[in-house]
Protein backbone atom coordinates (compact mmCIF):
# COMPACT_ATOMS: atom_id res chain seq x y z
CA UNK A 1 0.00 0.00 0.00
CA UNK A 2 1.18 3.48 -0.82
CA UNK A 3 2.04 5.79 2.06
CA UNK A 4 0.61 9.28 1.78
CA UNK A 5 2.02 12.40 3.39
CA UNK A 6 -0.27 14.90 5.09
CA UNK A 7 -0.27 17.34 2.17
CA UNK A 8 -1.21 14.53 -0.21
CA UNK A 9 -4.62 14.19 1.47
CA UNK A 10 -6.79 15.29 -1.48
CA UNK A 11 -4.89 12.92 -3.74
CA UNK A 12 -5.36 10.00 -1.38
CA UNK A 13 -9.14 10.32 -1.51
CA UNK A 14 -9.21 10.45 -5.29
CA UNK A 15 -6.78 7.59 -5.78
CA UNK A 16 -8.68 5.39 -3.33
CA UNK A 17 -11.89 6.02 -5.19
CA UNK A 18 -10.19 5.31 -8.48
CA UNK A 19 -8.76 2.05 -7.19
CA UNK A 20 -12.12 0.93 -5.86
CA UNK A 21 -13.77 1.66 -9.16
CA UNK A 22 -11.07 -0.27 -10.99
CA UNK A 23 -11.46 -3.21 -8.68
CA UNK A 24 -15.19 -3.50 -8.14
CA UNK A 25 -17.14 -1.67 -10.82
CA UNK A 26 -18.27 -3.50 -13.99
CA UNK A 27 -15.85 -2.60 -16.75
CA UNK A 28 -18.33 -2.48 -19.59
CA UNK A 29 -20.65 0.03 -18.01
CA UNK A 30 -20.24 3.29 -19.94
CA UNK A 31 -21.27 5.28 -16.89
CA UNK A 32 -18.40 3.76 -14.90
CA UNK A 33 -15.99 4.30 -17.75
CA UNK A 34 -16.91 7.96 -17.88
CA UNK A 35 -16.45 8.24 -14.16
CA UNK A 36 -13.04 6.55 -14.38
CA UNK A 37 -11.94 8.90 -17.11
CA UNK A 38 -13.10 11.92 -15.18
CA UNK A 39 -11.28 10.71 -12.09
CA UNK A 40 -8.09 10.17 -14.04
CA UNK A 41 -8.19 13.72 -15.32
CA UNK A 42 -8.95 15.03 -11.86
CA UNK A 43 -6.09 13.03 -10.31
CA UNK A 44 -3.65 14.33 -12.91
CA UNK A 45 -4.76 17.87 -12.20
CA UNK A 46 -4.52 17.52 -8.42
CA UNK A 47 -1.10 15.90 -8.72
CA UNK A 48 0.10 18.75 -10.86
CA UNK A 49 -1.28 21.25 -8.35
CA UNK A 50 0.27 19.59 -5.31
CA UNK A 51 3.68 18.72 -6.71
CA UNK A 52 4.41 21.75 -8.83
CA UNK A 53 4.66 24.05 -5.85
CA UNK A 54 6.06 22.02 -2.98
CA UNK A 55 7.19 24.00 0.04
CA UNK A 56 10.64 23.35 1.54
CA UNK A 57 8.96 21.47 4.38
CA UNK A 58 6.99 19.27 1.98
CA UNK A 59 10.21 18.50 0.15
CA UNK A 60 11.79 17.64 3.48
CA UNK A 61 8.95 15.17 4.05
CA UNK A 62 9.36 13.72 0.56
CA UNK A 63 13.12 13.37 1.03
CA UNK A 64 12.38 11.19 4.06
CA UNK A 65 9.51 9.27 2.48
CA UNK A 66 9.48 5.70 3.70
CA UNK A 67 9.01 4.32 0.18
CA UNK A 68 11.77 6.43 -1.32
CA UNK A 69 14.57 4.48 -3.05
CA UNK A 70 17.56 4.06 -0.76
CA UNK A 71 21.21 3.43 -1.57
CA UNK A 72 20.80 -0.34 -1.96
CA UNK A 73 17.85 0.18 -4.32
CA UNK A 74 20.01 2.35 -6.55
CA UNK A 75 22.82 -0.16 -6.34
CA UNK A 76 20.43 -2.96 -7.23
CA UNK A 77 18.77 -1.20 -10.16
CA UNK A 78 21.54 0.94 -11.64
CA UNK A 79 24.74 -1.03 -11.04
CA UNK A 80 25.73 -4.60 -11.88
CA UNK A 81 27.96 -7.13 -10.21
CA UNK A 82 27.83 -5.47 -6.77
CA UNK A 83 29.86 -7.07 -4.01
CA UNK A 84 29.16 -5.56 -0.62
CA UNK A 85 32.13 -5.10 1.70
CA UNK A 86 31.77 -4.98 5.44
CA UNK A 87 33.40 -3.60 8.54
CA UNK A 88 35.86 -0.89 9.51
CA UNK A 89 38.56 -3.39 10.55
CA UNK A 90 38.56 -1.76 13.95
CA UNK A 91 35.39 -2.26 15.90
CA UNK A 92 32.32 -3.32 13.94
CA UNK A 93 30.28 -3.35 10.77
CA UNK A 94 27.89 -0.41 10.69
CA UNK A 95 24.70 -1.30 8.78
CA UNK A 96 23.79 2.40 8.48
CA UNK A 97 26.51 2.67 5.83
CA UNK A 98 26.94 0.31 2.88
CA UNK A 99 29.51 0.06 0.16
CA UNK A 100 31.49 -2.11 -2.16
CA UNK A 101 32.67 -2.71 -5.70
CA UNK A 102 30.32 -2.77 -8.65
CA UNK A 103 30.08 -2.05 -12.34
CA UNK A 104 28.37 0.88 -13.98
CA UNK A 105 27.87 0.25 -17.68
CA UNK A 106 30.68 -2.25 -17.50
CA UNK A 107 33.15 0.07 -15.81
CA UNK A 108 34.34 -0.98 -12.34
CA UNK A 109 33.47 1.62 -9.70
CA UNK A 110 33.38 1.96 -5.94
CA UNK A 111 30.01 2.81 -4.39
CA UNK A 112 29.25 3.85 -0.83
CA UNK A 113 26.16 5.33 0.74
CA UNK A 114 24.07 5.74 3.84
CA UNK A 115 21.39 3.09 4.18
CA UNK A 116 17.96 3.54 5.76
CA UNK A 117 15.41 0.83 6.45
CA UNK A 118 11.88 0.49 5.17
CA UNK A 119 10.06 -1.44 7.92
CA UNK A 120 10.39 -1.11 11.68
CA UNK A 121 12.80 -4.02 11.99
CA UNK A 122 15.11 -2.83 9.24
CA UNK A 123 14.91 0.78 10.35
CA UNK A 124 16.23 -0.26 13.71
CA UNK A 125 18.90 -2.46 12.13
CA UNK A 126 20.02 0.43 9.92
CA UNK A 127 19.74 2.87 12.82
CA UNK A 128 17.56 5.12 10.64
CA UNK A 129 20.56 5.78 8.42
CA UNK A 130 22.55 7.37 11.24
CA UNK A 131 26.11 6.10 11.16
CA UNK A 132 28.44 5.51 14.05
CA UNK A 133 32.12 6.37 13.55
CA UNK A 134 32.63 2.84 12.18
CA UNK A 135 30.30 3.64 9.29
CA UNK A 136 32.46 6.55 8.20
CA UNK A 137 35.60 4.49 8.70
CA UNK A 138 34.16 1.66 6.63
CA UNK A 139 33.25 4.13 3.90
CA UNK A 140 36.78 5.54 4.00
CA UNK A 141 38.32 2.09 3.78
CA UNK A 142 36.24 1.21 0.74
CA UNK A 143 36.88 4.57 -0.94
CA UNK A 144 40.61 4.09 -0.36
CA UNK A 145 40.34 0.93 -2.45
CA UNK A 146 39.03 3.08 -5.25
CA UNK A 147 41.86 5.56 -4.79
CA UNK A 148 44.50 2.83 -4.83
CA UNK A 149 43.10 0.69 -7.62
CA UNK A 150 42.09 3.72 -9.68
CA UNK A 151 38.35 3.16 -9.68
CA UNK A 152 35.99 6.12 -9.72
CA UNK A 153 33.98 6.64 -6.54
CA UNK A 154 30.23 7.24 -6.38
CA UNK A 155 28.68 8.16 -3.06
CA UNK A 156 25.01 8.42 -2.13
CA UNK A 157 23.96 10.64 0.75
CA UNK A 158 20.82 9.81 2.70
CA UNK A 159 21.04 10.40 6.44
CA UNK A 160 19.42 12.52 9.15
CA UNK A 161 22.97 12.95 10.50
CA UNK A 162 25.66 11.16 12.44
CA UNK A 163 24.30 9.21 15.42
CA UNK A 164 24.43 11.17 18.68
CA UNK A 165 25.27 8.53 21.27
CA UNK A 166 27.72 7.85 24.05
CA UNK A 167 29.67 5.13 22.23
CA UNK A 168 29.72 7.12 19.00
CA UNK A 169 31.28 10.08 20.79
CA UNK A 170 33.74 7.97 22.76
CA UNK A 171 34.94 6.23 19.61
CA UNK A 172 35.53 9.51 17.81
CA UNK A 173 32.52 10.51 15.72
CA UNK A 174 34.13 13.90 15.10
CA UNK A 175 37.51 12.43 14.20
CA UNK A 176 35.94 9.94 11.78
CA UNK A 177 34.02 12.65 9.92
CA UNK A 178 36.99 15.04 9.87
CA UNK A 179 39.34 12.39 8.51
CA UNK A 180 36.94 11.54 5.69
CA UNK A 181 36.72 15.20 4.68
CA UNK A 182 40.49 15.50 4.52
CA UNK A 183 41.08 12.20 2.76
CA UNK A 184 38.32 12.62 0.19
CA UNK A 185 39.95 15.91 -0.78
CA UNK A 186 43.03 14.00 -1.89
CA UNK A 187 41.82 10.76 -3.54
CA UNK A 188 43.28 10.82 -7.06
CA UNK A 189 40.18 9.37 -8.76
CA UNK A 190 36.93 10.99 -9.89
CA UNK A 191 34.31 11.28 -7.14
CA UNK A 192 30.64 11.86 -7.93
CA UNK A 193 28.39 12.63 -4.97
CA UNK A 194 24.60 12.37 -5.15
CA UNK A 195 22.27 13.46 -2.37
CA UNK A 196 19.47 10.93 -2.92
CA UNK A 197 17.33 11.78 0.11
CA UNK A 198 18.23 13.51 3.32
CA UNK A 199 21.53 15.36 3.45
CA UNK A 200 21.86 15.88 7.19
CA UNK A 201 24.83 17.97 8.32
CA UNK A 202 28.29 16.57 9.08
CA UNK A 203 27.13 12.99 8.83
CA UNK A 204 26.13 13.64 5.22
CA UNK A 205 29.21 15.66 4.30
CA UNK A 206 31.44 12.85 5.62
CA UNK A 207 30.93 11.07 2.26
CA UNK A 208 30.21 14.28 0.37
CA UNK A 209 33.50 15.69 -0.88
CA UNK A 210 33.72 15.18 -4.64
CA UNK A 211 34.37 16.53 -8.13
CA UNK A 212 30.70 16.63 -8.98
CA UNK A 213 27.82 17.11 -6.59
CA UNK A 214 24.28 16.31 -7.63
CA UNK A 215 20.96 16.28 -5.84
CA UNK A 216 17.76 14.44 -6.56
CA UNK A 217 14.95 16.90 -7.15
CA UNK A 218 13.24 16.28 -3.81
CA UNK A 219 16.36 15.75 -1.76
CA UNK A 220 17.45 18.22 0.90
CA UNK A 221 20.90 19.25 2.09
CA UNK A 222 21.32 21.19 5.29
CA UNK A 223 23.77 22.15 7.99
CA UNK A 224 21.20 21.19 10.62
CA UNK A 225 17.83 19.43 10.49
CA UNK A 226 14.87 21.83 10.34
CA UNK A 227 13.66 20.38 13.65
CA UNK A 228 17.06 20.88 15.25
CA UNK A 229 17.25 24.44 13.98
CA UNK A 230 13.73 25.14 15.25
CA UNK A 231 14.57 23.71 18.67
CA UNK A 232 17.51 26.10 18.94
CA UNK A 233 16.09 29.36 17.61
CA UNK A 234 12.40 29.04 18.47
CA UNK A 235 12.93 26.61 21.34
CA UNK A 236 10.19 24.58 19.67
CA UNK A 237 10.92 21.53 17.55
CA UNK A 238 7.51 21.70 15.87
CA UNK A 239 8.51 24.89 14.05
CA UNK A 240 10.31 22.67 11.51
CA UNK A 241 8.38 24.08 8.53
CA UNK A 242 9.56 27.61 9.37
CA UNK A 243 13.14 26.47 9.77
CA UNK A 244 13.00 24.49 6.51
CA UNK A 245 12.02 27.72 4.80
CA UNK A 246 14.82 29.72 6.44
CA UNK A 247 17.63 27.20 5.89
CA UNK A 248 17.40 27.15 2.05
CA UNK A 249 17.82 23.41 1.95
CA UNK A 250 16.01 22.35 -1.23
CA UNK A 251 17.87 21.18 -4.31
CA UNK A 252 16.95 24.33 -6.22
CA UNK A 253 18.20 26.56 -3.38
CA UNK A 254 21.46 24.65 -3.12
CA UNK A 255 21.92 24.85 -6.90
CA UNK A 256 21.36 28.61 -6.79
CA UNK A 257 24.01 28.92 -4.09
CA UNK A 258 26.44 27.16 -6.42
CA UNK A 259 27.14 24.22 -4.13
CA UNK A 260 25.87 21.52 -6.51
CA UNK A 261 26.21 21.08 -10.27
CA UNK A 262 22.88 19.64 -11.25
CA UNK A 263 19.47 18.52 -10.08
CA UNK A 264 18.36 15.05 -11.18
CA UNK A 265 14.65 15.30 -11.97
CA UNK A 266 12.21 12.98 -10.22
CA UNK A 267 8.87 11.73 -11.50
CA UNK A 268 5.83 13.73 -10.44
CA UNK A 269 5.04 12.80 -6.84
CA UNK A 270 8.62 11.87 -5.99
CA UNK A 271 11.22 9.19 -6.68
CA UNK A 272 9.14 6.49 -4.96
CA UNK A 273 6.31 6.83 -7.48
CA UNK A 274 8.41 5.41 -10.30
CA UNK A 275 11.62 3.60 -9.38
CA UNK A 276 12.54 2.72 -12.93
CA UNK A 277 12.06 6.25 -14.19
CA UNK A 278 14.12 7.59 -11.32
CA UNK A 279 16.92 5.12 -11.91
CA UNK A 280 17.12 5.93 -15.61
CA UNK A 281 17.61 9.63 -14.89
CA UNK A 282 20.07 8.90 -12.08
CA UNK A 283 22.14 6.61 -14.26
CA UNK A 284 22.18 9.04 -17.16
CA UNK A 285 23.41 11.92 -14.97
CA UNK A 286 26.02 9.96 -13.03
CA UNK A 287 27.42 8.28 -16.17
CA UNK A 288 27.60 11.61 -17.96
CA UNK A 289 29.54 13.28 -15.14
CA UNK A 290 31.86 10.30 -14.75
CA UNK A 291 32.46 10.42 -18.48
CA UNK A 292 33.46 14.08 -18.29
CA UNK A 293 35.87 13.35 -15.46
CA UNK A 294 37.40 10.28 -17.10
CA UNK A 295 40.84 11.01 -18.43
CA UNK A 296 41.29 14.26 -16.51
CA UNK A 297 44.91 14.17 -15.28
CA UNK A 298 45.22 13.51 -11.54
CA UNK A 299 46.85 16.82 -10.72
CA UNK A 300 44.15 18.75 -12.52
CA UNK A 301 41.39 16.70 -10.96
CA UNK A 302 42.71 17.36 -7.44
CA UNK A 303 43.35 21.03 -8.08
CA UNK A 304 39.85 21.54 -9.44
CA UNK A 305 38.34 19.66 -6.51
CA UNK A 306 40.33 21.83 -4.13
CA UNK A 307 39.26 25.02 -5.89
CA UNK A 308 35.66 23.91 -5.86
CA UNK A 309 35.59 23.85 -2.07
CA UNK A 310 38.11 26.63 -1.66
CA UNK A 311 35.70 29.12 -3.19
CA UNK A 312 32.63 28.05 -1.21
CA UNK A 313 31.23 30.67 1.11
CA UNK A 314 30.18 34.29 0.96
CA UNK A 315 31.90 37.30 2.53
CA UNK A 316 33.06 40.81 1.84
CA UNK A 317 36.60 42.05 1.90
CA UNK A 318 37.32 45.63 2.85
CA UNK B 1 4.74 39.19 60.74
CA UNK B 2 7.69 38.61 58.49
CA UNK B 3 10.98 38.54 60.30
CA UNK B 4 13.24 38.40 57.31
CA UNK B 5 12.12 39.95 54.11
CA UNK B 6 13.95 38.97 50.99
CA UNK B 7 15.15 42.13 49.37
CA UNK B 8 14.36 42.41 45.67
CA UNK B 9 17.57 42.51 43.66
CA UNK B 10 17.37 45.18 41.00
CA UNK B 11 18.99 44.62 37.63
CA UNK B 12 21.41 47.43 38.45
CA UNK B 13 22.53 45.61 41.55
CA UNK B 14 22.81 42.33 39.66
CA UNK B 15 25.03 44.04 37.10
CA UNK B 16 27.23 45.43 39.82
CA UNK B 17 27.61 41.97 41.34
CA UNK B 18 28.31 40.37 37.96
CA UNK B 19 30.96 42.96 37.30
CA UNK B 20 32.84 41.87 40.38
CA UNK B 21 32.20 38.15 40.69
CA UNK B 22 32.12 35.10 38.40
CA UNK B 23 30.67 31.67 38.98
CA UNK B 24 32.59 28.61 37.86
CA UNK B 25 30.71 26.56 35.23
CA UNK B 26 31.96 23.31 36.69
CA UNK B 27 32.24 23.60 40.51
CA UNK B 28 29.91 26.62 40.98
CA UNK B 29 32.53 28.39 43.10
CA UNK B 30 32.00 32.15 43.32
CA UNK B 31 35.25 33.81 42.39
CA UNK B 32 36.38 37.41 42.65
CA UNK B 33 36.86 38.54 39.05
CA UNK B 34 40.20 40.22 39.58
CA UNK B 35 41.55 37.07 41.16
CA UNK B 36 40.20 35.01 38.26
CA UNK B 37 41.94 37.25 35.77
CA UNK B 38 45.21 37.10 37.67
CA UNK B 39 44.88 33.32 37.43
CA UNK B 40 44.53 33.45 33.59
CA UNK B 41 40.79 32.85 33.96
CA UNK B 42 41.28 29.45 35.55
CA UNK B 43 39.10 28.50 38.52
CA UNK B 44 41.37 28.40 41.57
CA UNK B 45 39.26 25.67 43.15
CA UNK B 46 38.69 23.09 40.38
CA UNK B 47 41.04 24.43 37.69
CA UNK B 48 38.24 24.73 35.13
CA UNK B 49 39.55 26.87 32.28
CA UNK B 50 37.04 29.63 31.47
CA UNK B 51 36.63 30.62 27.82
CA UNK B 52 38.67 33.75 27.09
CA UNK B 53 38.58 36.28 24.29
CA UNK B 54 40.80 35.82 21.25
CA UNK B 55 42.86 38.86 22.27
CA UNK B 56 43.46 37.50 25.72
CA UNK B 57 44.43 34.12 24.30
CA UNK B 58 46.99 35.74 22.02
CA UNK B 59 48.38 37.76 24.92
CA UNK B 60 48.87 34.58 26.94
CA UNK B 61 50.43 32.47 24.19
CA UNK B 62 52.26 34.61 21.64
CA UNK B 63 55.57 36.43 22.22
CA UNK B 64 54.85 40.01 23.11
CA UNK B 65 54.80 42.31 20.12
CA UNK B 66 55.34 39.49 17.60
CA UNK B 67 51.76 39.04 16.41
CA UNK B 68 50.52 40.70 13.26
CA UNK B 69 46.93 40.13 12.30
CA UNK B 70 46.04 39.31 8.69
CA UNK B 71 42.79 39.31 6.72
CA UNK B 72 41.24 41.69 9.16
CA UNK B 73 39.04 43.12 6.43
CA UNK B 74 37.08 39.90 5.88
CA UNK B 75 33.50 40.67 6.83
CA UNK B 76 30.50 38.35 7.02
CA UNK B 77 27.44 38.77 4.78
CA UNK B 78 23.98 37.24 4.97
CA UNK B 79 24.03 34.85 2.00
CA UNK B 80 20.64 33.22 2.49
CA UNK B 81 18.81 36.19 4.08
CA UNK B 82 18.40 34.10 7.19
CA UNK B 83 15.78 35.13 9.63
CA UNK B 84 14.43 33.45 12.72
CA UNK B 85 13.13 35.64 15.50
CA UNK B 86 15.81 38.07 14.43
CA UNK B 87 17.63 38.70 11.18
CA UNK B 88 21.11 37.25 10.87
CA UNK B 89 22.33 40.67 9.76
CA UNK B 90 21.09 42.15 13.05
CA UNK B 91 22.76 39.40 15.03
CA UNK B 92 26.00 40.13 13.22
CA UNK B 93 25.81 43.82 13.99
CA UNK B 94 25.18 43.14 17.66
CA UNK B 95 28.07 40.69 17.88
CA UNK B 96 30.38 43.12 16.11
CA UNK B 97 29.43 45.89 18.49
CA UNK B 98 29.83 43.65 21.53
CA UNK B 99 33.23 42.19 20.63
CA UNK B 100 34.78 44.83 18.41
CA UNK B 101 35.54 42.00 15.95
CA UNK B 102 34.33 41.49 12.38
CA UNK B 103 33.75 37.81 12.96
CA UNK B 104 34.53 35.01 15.41
CA UNK B 105 38.15 34.43 14.46
CA UNK B 106 41.48 36.24 14.51
CA UNK B 107 44.28 35.01 12.25
CA UNK B 108 47.82 36.18 11.96
CA UNK B 109 51.48 35.47 12.14
CA UNK B 110 53.33 35.36 15.40
CA UNK B 111 56.14 33.79 17.33
CA UNK B 112 56.05 31.50 20.32
CA UNK B 113 59.34 31.39 22.22
CA UNK B 114 60.91 32.70 19.07
CA UNK B 115 59.41 30.03 16.77
CA UNK B 116 57.28 31.51 13.97
CA UNK B 117 53.85 30.08 13.22
CA UNK B 118 50.59 31.00 11.57
CA UNK B 119 48.14 31.29 14.44
CA UNK B 120 44.37 31.44 14.52
CA UNK B 121 42.09 31.95 17.50
CA UNK B 122 38.35 31.61 17.93
CA UNK B 123 36.41 34.12 19.95
CA UNK B 124 33.47 32.38 21.61
CA UNK B 125 31.93 35.74 22.43
CA UNK B 126 31.10 36.31 18.76
CA UNK B 127 27.96 34.26 18.00
CA UNK B 128 29.28 31.34 20.03
CA UNK B 129 32.45 31.12 17.98
CA UNK B 130 30.43 29.64 15.16
CA UNK B 131 32.03 28.55 11.90
CA UNK B 132 30.83 30.63 8.98
CA UNK B 133 32.27 31.70 5.63
CA UNK B 134 34.66 34.29 7.09
CA UNK B 135 36.17 31.86 9.60
CA UNK B 136 36.52 29.18 6.91
CA UNK B 137 38.16 31.59 4.49
CA UNK B 138 40.59 32.80 7.15
CA UNK B 139 41.61 29.23 7.97
CA UNK B 140 42.09 28.31 4.30
CA UNK B 141 44.27 31.40 3.85
CA UNK B 142 46.22 30.53 7.01
CA UNK B 143 47.12 27.18 5.52
CA UNK B 144 48.12 28.69 2.19
CA UNK B 145 50.20 31.33 3.95
CA UNK B 146 51.89 28.69 6.10
CA UNK B 147 52.83 26.74 2.96
CA UNK B 148 54.25 29.89 1.40
CA UNK B 149 56.36 30.67 4.45
CA UNK B 150 57.17 27.05 5.33
CA UNK B 151 55.92 27.30 8.92
CA UNK B 152 53.40 25.41 11.00
CA UNK B 153 49.79 26.24 11.84
CA UNK B 154 48.19 26.51 15.28
CA UNK B 155 44.45 26.91 15.79
CA UNK B 156 42.78 27.51 19.14
CA UNK B 157 39.18 26.40 18.92
CA UNK B 158 36.23 27.47 21.00
CA UNK B 159 33.01 27.07 19.11
CA UNK B 160 29.40 26.00 19.14
CA UNK B 161 29.91 24.47 15.68
CA UNK B 162 28.76 25.44 12.21
CA UNK B 163 26.94 28.77 11.88
CA UNK B 164 23.52 27.65 10.76
CA UNK B 165 22.51 31.18 9.76
CA UNK B 166 24.75 30.75 6.72
CA UNK B 167 22.97 27.55 5.72
CA UNK B 168 24.79 25.10 3.47
CA UNK B 169 27.79 27.44 3.20
CA UNK B 170 28.58 26.92 6.87
CA UNK B 171 28.56 23.14 6.39
CA UNK B 172 30.85 23.49 3.39
CA UNK B 173 33.42 25.34 5.50
CA UNK B 174 34.14 21.99 7.13
CA UNK B 175 35.10 20.55 3.74
CA UNK B 176 36.95 23.69 2.72
CA UNK B 177 39.17 23.83 5.81
CA UNK B 178 39.79 20.07 5.79
CA UNK B 179 40.77 20.18 2.12
CA UNK B 180 43.24 22.98 2.92
CA UNK B 181 44.70 20.90 5.72
CA UNK B 182 45.18 17.97 3.34
CA UNK B 183 47.55 20.22 1.37
CA UNK B 184 49.45 21.23 4.51
CA UNK B 185 49.84 17.57 5.33
CA UNK B 186 51.25 16.83 1.88
CA UNK B 187 53.72 19.68 2.36
CA UNK B 188 54.86 18.08 5.63
CA UNK B 189 54.21 21.13 7.75
CA UNK B 190 52.89 20.64 11.29
CA UNK B 191 49.40 21.57 12.39
CA UNK B 192 48.66 21.85 16.09
CA UNK B 193 45.06 21.99 17.20
CA UNK B 194 44.34 23.35 20.68
CA UNK B 195 40.81 22.55 21.83
CA UNK B 196 39.41 24.83 24.50
CA UNK B 197 36.06 24.96 26.24
CA UNK B 198 33.73 24.41 24.45
CA UNK B 199 34.60 22.86 21.09
CA UNK B 200 31.63 21.20 19.45
CA UNK B 201 29.88 20.17 16.24
CA UNK B 202 31.32 21.01 12.85
CA UNK B 203 34.47 22.56 14.29
CA UNK B 204 35.39 19.39 16.16
CA UNK B 205 34.43 17.31 13.11
CA UNK B 206 36.82 19.13 10.79
CA UNK B 207 40.01 21.01 11.67
CA UNK B 208 39.45 20.45 15.42
CA UNK B 209 40.26 16.75 15.21
CA UNK B 210 42.73 16.96 12.33
CA UNK B 211 45.74 18.20 14.28
CA UNK B 212 49.03 16.34 13.93
CA UNK B 213 49.10 17.18 17.59
CA UNK B 214 45.80 17.71 19.37
CA UNK B 215 45.92 19.29 22.80
CA UNK B 216 43.16 20.45 25.09
CA UNK B 217 42.75 22.59 28.15
CA UNK B 218 41.68 20.85 31.36
CA UNK B 219 37.96 20.13 31.70
CA UNK B 220 37.18 21.49 28.21
CA UNK B 221 33.98 20.16 26.67
CA UNK B 222 34.92 18.58 23.34
CA UNK B 223 32.32 16.78 21.29
CA UNK B 224 30.48 16.36 18.02
CA UNK B 225 26.92 16.08 19.35
CA UNK B 226 26.36 18.10 22.50
CA UNK B 227 25.48 16.42 25.80
CA UNK B 228 21.89 17.72 25.72
CA UNK B 229 21.20 16.24 22.29
CA UNK B 230 22.66 12.89 23.31
CA UNK B 231 20.70 12.84 26.53
CA UNK B 232 17.48 13.51 24.62
CA UNK B 233 18.32 10.76 22.13
CA UNK B 234 19.30 7.97 24.50
CA UNK B 235 17.03 9.07 27.37
CA UNK B 236 19.48 8.14 30.13
CA UNK B 237 22.02 10.04 32.17
CA UNK B 238 25.48 10.51 30.74
CA UNK B 239 28.57 9.06 32.41
CA UNK B 240 30.40 11.50 34.72
CA UNK B 241 33.07 13.55 32.96
CA UNK B 242 31.69 12.48 29.56
CA UNK B 243 33.04 14.59 26.66
CA UNK B 244 35.44 16.48 28.89
CA UNK B 245 39.09 16.69 27.85
CA UNK B 246 40.16 14.06 30.39
CA UNK B 247 37.56 11.63 29.01
CA UNK B 248 38.83 12.15 25.46
CA UNK B 249 42.42 11.64 26.55
CA UNK B 250 41.42 8.37 28.17
CA UNK B 251 39.69 7.24 24.98
CA UNK B 252 42.68 8.05 22.84
CA UNK B 253 41.18 11.00 20.99
CA UNK B 254 43.70 13.70 21.96
CA UNK B 255 47.45 13.81 22.61
CA UNK B 256 47.71 15.84 25.76
CA UNK B 257 45.99 18.11 28.22
CA UNK B 258 47.88 21.28 28.96
CA UNK B 259 47.11 23.84 31.63
CA UNK B 260 46.78 27.39 30.44
CA UNK B 261 49.86 28.59 32.28
CA UNK B 262 51.95 25.87 30.59
CA UNK B 263 50.42 26.33 27.14
CA UNK B 264 52.95 28.76 25.73
CA UNK B 265 55.91 26.75 26.90
CA UNK B 266 54.47 23.49 25.51
CA UNK B 267 53.64 25.03 22.13
CA UNK B 268 57.08 26.62 21.93
CA UNK B 269 58.77 23.29 22.66
CA UNK B 270 56.65 21.47 20.09
CA UNK B 271 57.29 24.04 17.36
CA UNK B 272 60.98 23.81 18.16
CA UNK B 273 60.96 20.00 17.95
CA UNK B 274 59.16 20.09 14.60
CA UNK B 275 61.50 22.69 13.16
CA UNK B 276 64.65 20.58 13.55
Amino acid sequence: MRHYLDFEGPLRELEREYEELQRFAPRDDPKVLARVEKLQRRIAKVREEIYSQLTPWQKTQLSRHIDRPHTLDYIDLVFEDFIELHGDRGFMDDPAMVGGLARLDGEVVVVVGHQKGRDMREMGYRNFGMSHPEGYRKALRIMELGARFKKPIITMIDTPGAYPGVGAEERGQAEAIARNLREMASFPVPIVVVVIGEGGSGGALAIGVGDRMLMMENAIYSVISPEGCAAIVWRDGTKGPLAAEALKLTASDILKLGVIDEIIPEPLGGAHCDYQGTMTKFKEAVSRHLGELRGVPEEKLLLERYNRFRQMGAFMEE
Amino acid sequence: MVWFKKKEVTSEERKAVDALWSKCNVCNEIIYKKELERNLNVCPKCSYHFPISAQKRLAIVVDEGSFSEVDRGLTPVDPISFRDIKRYSERLEEAQKKTGLNDAFIAGKGEIHGCPAIIGVFDFGFLGGSLGSVVGEKIARMVERAMGERVGVIIFTSSGGARMQEGIFSLMQMAKTSAALSLLRREKLPYISVLTDPTTGGVTASFGMLGDIIMAEPRALICFAGPRVIKETIKTDLPPGFQRAEHLLQHGMIDLIVERRKLKETLGRLLDLFSH
